[in-house]
């Protein structure tokens, strides 16, 4: 009875984590402009990737596979923003301006 | 600054304890053979790579122990926001009319450490519709999806979340 | 199931390859070549499951490792390099 629950969330997580997967993929390619596709991108890196190693994790049981799914899970999380980070920061150090609105900060705002 | 220079003269023996034992734990349970030349080759390849850490300047940017254990109630929180705010990205991809109103706000810190401002900053990009582009000493450039993340990010929940952490 | 799943990552993957070829600047192209990457950490680990052979497990985690610094090797390559240098289709 348990087995089916655990079956039934790990598909349900799976098939999610493909739907995100897609609707990342899908935005990366309608968005416009550099910034905005970094946001599509990091849907795919977070939630999917959160979703689908998740899915697959609740499959595996207790073993030494889910230990390495959990893993490559938390280093894809760790360095996923610090990849993007990097390269969010080198497109705007080589002047590569956001077509975007500036907001100040309303709280600090008038810090040097 | 005179905490920094003070965590740059040496390595803390726990740091180098803690960190040996992780490598040589990962070694062990990925590799999977016991026999001596491996268990040899896996040690010297620990003590490679501390010592390769060492020279980056791993340890003087280590976070305390303590801070690390409220890491997880950290993880949960942060779960909840990539959740909401990656429904919300996808519904902006997904309608036809693409309504996105991309804008660039600038966000101050109280983070005195860098491993603090590291987190911070990663906090903020893990979360879709929110992506950390710049920093610069206590000041962070944040790209947003919508007009909306941005007022969300005004709110300054992050902040006040990786304050509890308490790094410094 | 895990067919559907590879199936969608797969299509993404072709995405992202079309987002790499049109550009239009070189940093959307690094972008896409490192969505590419971290989908096939993603695929591997789902294929590992798909046909049964845990070891693809270590090959993920290998893609995911050689992935970051591929990424970070070829922003050191571009960075501080003015935008029209970079790229002569760029306007």
């Amino acid at each position: 009875m348990s087995e089916l629950v655990f079956d039934l969330l790990s598909w349900v997580l799976l098939c999610l984590g493909g739907g995100f997967v897609l609707i990342g993929g899908i935005g990366a390619l309608r968005l416009p402009g550099f910034y905005t596709r970094l946001h599509a991108a990091s849907l795919t890196d977070t939630m999917a990737t959160i979703l689908i190693f998740s899915g697959i994790m609740l499959q595996a049981g207790f073993s030494l596979a889910a230990l390495k799914l959990l893993a490559i899970m938390l280093f894809l999380l760790l360095t996923g923003p610090t990849a993007s980070y990097a390269l969010a920061n080198a497109a705007l150090q080589s002047g590569l301006r956001p077509e975007a609105e500036w907001v100040g900060d309303k709280h600090g705002g008038d810090a040097s | 600054m005179n905490r920094h220079q003070r965590q740059s003269t040496a390595a803390r023996p726990l740091q180098l304890a803690g960190l040996l034992l992780v490598l040589l734990v990962s070694w062990m349970l990925w590799s999977g053979i016991y026999k001596p030349l491996l268990l040899w080759l896996g040690l010297f390849s620990c003590l490679l790579s501390m010592w390769l850490a060492h020279r980056m300047g791993f340890f003087r940017h280590a976070m305390p122990l303590r801070a690390m254990l409220r890491l997880p109630a950290h993880w949960c929180w942060l779960l909840s926001e990539i959740i909401k705010s990656s429904l919300e990205v996808a519904r902006v991809v997904l309608s036809p009319s693409l309504p996105v109103s991309p804008c660039v706000i600038e966000l101050t810190t109280t983070e005195t450490t860098d491993v603090g401002k590291v987190i911070l900053g990663n906090s903020i990009t893990l979360s879709p519709g929110t992506v950390t582009i710049d920093m610069h000493e206590n000041r962070l450039l944040v790209h947003c999806l919508t007009r909306q993340s941005a007022e969300q990010l005004q709110e300054l929940e992050v902040q006040r979340r990786t304050a509890l952490l308490k790094i410094a | 199931m895990y067919l559907v799943v590879s199936i969608a990552i797969l299509v993404t993957m072709v995405l992202a390859l079309v987002r790499a070829l049109r550009g239009p600047t070189v940093y959307d192209r690094v972008l896409a070549v490192n969505m590419f990457g971290t989908k096939t950490a993603l695929l591997l680990s789902v294929i590992a499951f798909l046909f049964g052979r845990p070891d693809f497990l270590d090959l993920a985690l290998a893609y995911a490792l050689i992935n970051l610094v591929g990424v970070l090797a070829v922003l050191e390559f571009f960075q501080n390099r003015p935008l029209a240098e970079q790229d002569p289709g760029h306007e």
